[in-house]
């Protein structure tokens, strides 16, 4: 391969750092200067990013890209970063999204737009080194490091809300990942008392084979950092609120990326490390993830604001992840995976959606809308392709994941199976009744009838989402064959147990 | 017994030497006092601080392993350790005297005997970390609390000054009579106040008096818990840390407080580890209690010296979990995190030095409204310096915590070390709430609550620099640091 000795990771990851060098370079009145040069920092890191997806080598497990040089070497720390079939599609996802979303944030925020194209750019340079670090102290910084940019974007940008939702975020964040830190840490001496060696390097972990009551402790202290990050059904009382108080953009990266951290550490550290507690909580973490889906949807039928419709509508899509993961077979491994890539594009494009109406009459009530479609009909009929998406209706890409879940589930057990799709009738009762409401129907506002349908900045950010949704939804192999490999390595060595 | 050699060795007290000279050079330059420009006193006790810096670096050159030197009878040790406290406490001087040069400006109250008295109590937190005897170590923490008593009142015409500076005295006179009864008792037991001797003489078998030792080795912790402010010693900390100057405070809470567990561990780990058995559980549940009280409190205050005085506390909480983990990892990891202690938070009060303005009128939260909106850079830097005390990546703070909680880990403290990083996410909240005032409130509601135009003399810009260059380089690249820390170790005895 000719990229072994371009660190590409590297660069992809750090790329948005420089262009937070050249926007704190730019007199901050210059918004329109500062918001392309951000732009187009994140379509280079996307463009950058492409080859990583042409280059893969799907027949090996692996981690390929890898870059490895001490960092801290008095502890064992090094800086290395490599990617697998797991991780590959969530960092194009990544660079995808940042893009879109900080071309979809352009007129929503005019105060301290410098601040805000620095925050998410750091987001993004977080976001991407979460995915491909191989280090448990690399991982843990980025992990942590993230949180610092969002809490600005919540806390500033957002709605009446946001600092409580803001101080919410980080402290519930936190709060988990500081055990996971105790758990780190424990695993290390672990590690050096069985190997003699000194190192957090995620990889030498995987086949450890600790006692099942140890493995018990850490599992949880893992479970608890990322089931607070996906978020799973106890700990999701902080999404809406951060949800509801973000600015679009904020949105549309907190959901469609930041979400999908959890559902990957569970991927690349729980799984692996603690094969025996995973097959040990696979009761716990379905029930939890089917009260999740259930409620989640439930929750979102009675909401009337959209933007929460769609916040708990996550907690329901992401239970269905979980459901598909701890399934511990093929078809709801990748499931799962290929969920989190569809539902950062569809709820991505329902909180751009989201942020198009909300631009538009500065209100997000339901009951404020109403015939929307008489006199937005192009904007209509993206919005149902993404409606449809989020169901999973054939065709779109929702329906993939949740097949391939679903046909996981009943594997697993038919119970599971049969309560999980009571969730997508739920699914399709909130999102369409919401669609309804919205979009169908006479105008009863005065304010409706004067909207102007999509703008071009606004076709140039949620086409490209389409493009993908469809395009998964008719072609999912080439996506699902880039995982194959990586999922059965992963299963192997859980179900060695 | 062993042969006590006579020796007398100057060169193993330059750095102490220089100092003194400098203090004594500024007292006498006081006499020209029509020499307008009085900013210099700073200058000149700067140059002192700095060629102090580099003797202690140069001699010797390095931090090679193992350098011991023991010297005028055992009364005196040059090592590694007392080398690295000696930097850091370098370091906050000059830190303090860069931020205190405008501040005195401000305040009207040049006088050469400020900048005198900071260098005095430099001196003696530099005996107190090269004391390897016990009254050298209390003439140390004599020098510097006597200095620091004063310049807590230092700004005489305000009556909190005052009051902070008495209720200072005579709390410390107190710890300093448990601190002295102590030595007393130990060396009543043991016929020595020299470290290495009361370690000889623990270990051999069938001591007598072991109650007087235990009773002596508890006053001490007194006298020093005090001193490092550990829960339930900490009373004066938030009452002297509010009325004493903010340059002082933000000296107070990095040198002494360094000087103070760089006496601490040496008696504790060198002459009294045979008696851990004793100290160890009562180590951990002061510093249960430090950290827990300390991050508690401070959710509730509303005045930032305040916060950050008990904020300070929970901080001496987490150097006692290293404490407790006394292998070379926990003694490093508190070399580590007080360097990068220093320079969080002497940063932090470099920049609310600046916002109290004159007459320190503004140092609650609420007047730090809206300063994200006029002055981006002091807020950015606010936050830098906040994060790193909260521990978040990538930070000094953040490393240093690490370290020690991964200290408290390989020995075993695994309970300890959860409620320790608890700890730091209660007090993620109260930090919060300073970036939440600064950047997070309406624009408009900001415009209303008019805030002065502040001034950023140079010298305070770059001791803001230095500090955001040691959080961030401590937290980035910590490996060169980590590889003096770990030659800096104690070294244990022959």
């Amino acid at each position: 391969m000719i990229s072994l000795n371009f660190p590409i990771l590297s660069v992809i990851t750090y790329l948005p750092l420089l262009g937070i060098l050249v926007i704190c370079l730019i007199n901050s009145k210059h918004h329109d200067l500062i918001r392309w040069v951000a732009f187009l920092t994140a379509v280079v890191a996307f463009f950058v990013s492409l080859p990583l997806w042409f280059m893969f080598d799907s027949n090996t497990w692996h981690m390929q890209f890898v870059e490895n040089v001490p960092w801290i070497p008095q502890f064992g720390i090094n800086y290395h970063v490599g990617i697998d079939g797991i991780s590959l599609l969530l960092i194009l996802l990544t660079t995808f999204l940042s893009a879109l979303a900080i071309l979809s944030t352009w007129s929503a925020v005019t105060e301290g737009v410098k601040g805000y194209m620095v925050s998410l750019l750091l987001l993004e340079t977080g976001m991407i080194g979460v995915f491909c670090a191989l280090d448990f102290i690399l991982f843990y910084m980025f992990w942590e490091v993230m949180l610092i940019p969002m809490y600005f974007i919540i806390g500033i940008w957002g709605g009446p809300r946001r600092i409580y939702a803001a101080v919410k975020f980080f402290i519930y964040t936190m709060s988990g990942s500081v055990l996971m830190l105790v758990a780190i840490l424990f695993l290390y001496y672990f590690n050096y008392k069985a190997t003699g060696v000194y190192t957090f390097d995620i990889l030498s972990y995987h086949n450890l084979g600790l006692p099942s009551n140890i493995q018990f402790w850490l599992f949880l202290a893992f479970f608890l950092a990322f089931a607070i990050k996906v978020p799973m059904f106890p700990f999701h009382t902080w999404l809406p609120d951060a949800h509801v108080e973000a600015p679009t953009a904020g949105s549309v990266i907190l959901a469609g990326v930041l979400l999908k951290m959890g559902t990957y550490g569970f991927l690349r550290f729980s799984l692996p490390i603690f094969p025996q507690a995973t097959v040990d909580f696979v009761p716990i973490i379905m029930c939890l993830s089917l009260i999740g889906i259930i409620y989640g949807a439930l929750v979102s039928i009675a909401q009337e604001d959209i933007k929460k419709l769609v916040a708990y509508s996550s907690v329901s899509h992401l239970g269905y992840c979980m459901l598909g993961m701890f399934a511990l077979n093929m078809e709801g491994v990748k499931g799962s995976i290929i969920q989190m890539i569809n539902h950062g594009l569809s709820t991505g494009a329902l909180f751009m959606i989201v942020g198009m109406l909300y631009e538009r009459r500065h209100t997000r009530l339901i009951s404020e809308y109403g015939g929307i479609m008489k006199v937005m009909p192009v904007f209509a009929t993206l919005f149902l392709l993404v409606v449809f998406s989020s169901m999973g209706v054939p065709g779109m890409n929702g329906f993939i994941g949740e097949l391939l879940i679903l046909i996981g589930a009943f594997k697993a057990s038919v119970a599971y199976g049969l309560i999980a799709t009571i969730g997508l009738v739920l699914g399709a009762v909130y999102l369409l009744w919401m669609y309804k409401r919205v979009m169908y129907g006479d105008i009863t506002k005065d304010e409706n009838r004067k909207l102007k349908d999509m703008s071009g900045r606004e076709y140039a950010y949620l086409i490209p989402i389409i493009i993908f949704i469809i395009w998964i939804g008719v072609n999912p192999k080439p996506f699902l064959d880039k995982m194959d490999t990586s999922v059965q390595h992963l299963l192997q060595m859980v179900n060695q147990q | 017994m062993e042969q006590v050699m006579t020796t007398i060795n100057i060169s193993a007290i330059y750095p102490e030497i220089i100092l003194a000279l400098f203090s004594l050079i500024i007292l006498m330059l006081q006499s020209f006092y029509h020499i307008q420009f009085r900013n210099y006193y700073g200058y000149v006790s700067l140059i002192g601080v700095l060629s102090a810096f580099a003797v202690v670096l140069s001699e010797p050159l390095g931090f090679e392993l193992h350098f011991v030197e023991y010297s005028f009878n055992g009364m005196w040790v040059v090592d590694n350790y007392s080398r690295f406290f000696k930097l850091i406490f370098l370091v906050g001087t000059l830190l303090t005297i860069l931020i205190s040069i405008k501040y005195l400006e401000n305040e009207a109250m040049q006088h050469g005997e400020y900048f005198a008295l900071i260098l005095f109590a430099t001196i003696g937190m530099m005996i107190m970390a090269s004391g390897a005897e016990l009254i050298t170590i209390f003439l140390g923490i004599e020098l510097m609390s006597i200095s620091l008593y004063a310049l807590t009142g230092y700004t005489r015409t305000r009556i909190i000054s005052n009051q902070s500076a008495l209720k200072y005295f005579l709390l410390g006179s107190f710890a300093t009579g448990f601190l002295l009864y102590g030595i007393a008792l130990i060396y009543g037991s043991t016929g020595t106040t020299n470290i290495r001797g009361i370690a000889t003489f623990l270990t051999t078998p069938d001591i007598k008096g072991h109650g007087l030792i235990v009773m002596g080795m508890a006053l001490l912790l007194i006298g020093f818990g005090f001193k490092t402010a550990l829960v339930p010693f900490h009373m004066w900390t938030p009452d002297v840390y509010e009325g004493a100057p903010a340059p002082i405070t933000a000296f107070m809470s990095a040198g002494p407080k360094a000087a103070a567990f760089a006496a601490f561990v040496r008696i504790f780990m060198d002459a009294l580890p045979s008696l851990q058995v004793e100290w160890i559980s009562l180590i951990w549940v002061i510093a249960v209690l430090t950290m827990s009280v300390g991050n508690i409190i401070a959710l509730v205050q509303d005045n930032i010296k305040r916060m950050l005085a008990y904020s300070s506390i929970a901080h001496a909480g987490y150097i006692l979990v290293a404490f407790l983990s006394a292998g070379e990892l926990g003694i490093t990891g508190i070399l580590y995190y007080l360097l990068a202690y220093t320079f969080m938070n002497i940063g932090a009060f470099a920049l609310i030095t600046t916002l109290a303005g004159k007459g320190e009128q503004r140092v609650t939260i609420e007047d730090y409204k809206g300063l994200g909106y006029k002055y981006p850079y002091a807020a950015i830097a606010m936050s830098l310096f906040l994060f790193s005390l909260a521990g978040i990546p990538p930070t000094g703070g953040f490393m240093g915590k690490f370290y020690i909680f991964s200290a408290a880990i390989k020995e075993g403290y695994i309970g300890l070390t959860i409620i320790g990083v608890l700890n730091s996410v209660v007090s993620v909240y109260y930090y919060l709430r300073v970036t939440v005032a600064m950047f997070m409130h309406d624009s408009k509601s900001v415009k209303n609550n008019e805030m002065p135009a502040l001034v950023f003399s140079p010298s305070l810009i770059v001791a803001i620099l230095i500090s955001a260059y040691g959080v961030l380089s401590l937290g980035i690249f910590p490996s060169g640091y980590i590889e003096i820390v770990k030659q800096s170790f104690l070294v244990a005895l022959p």
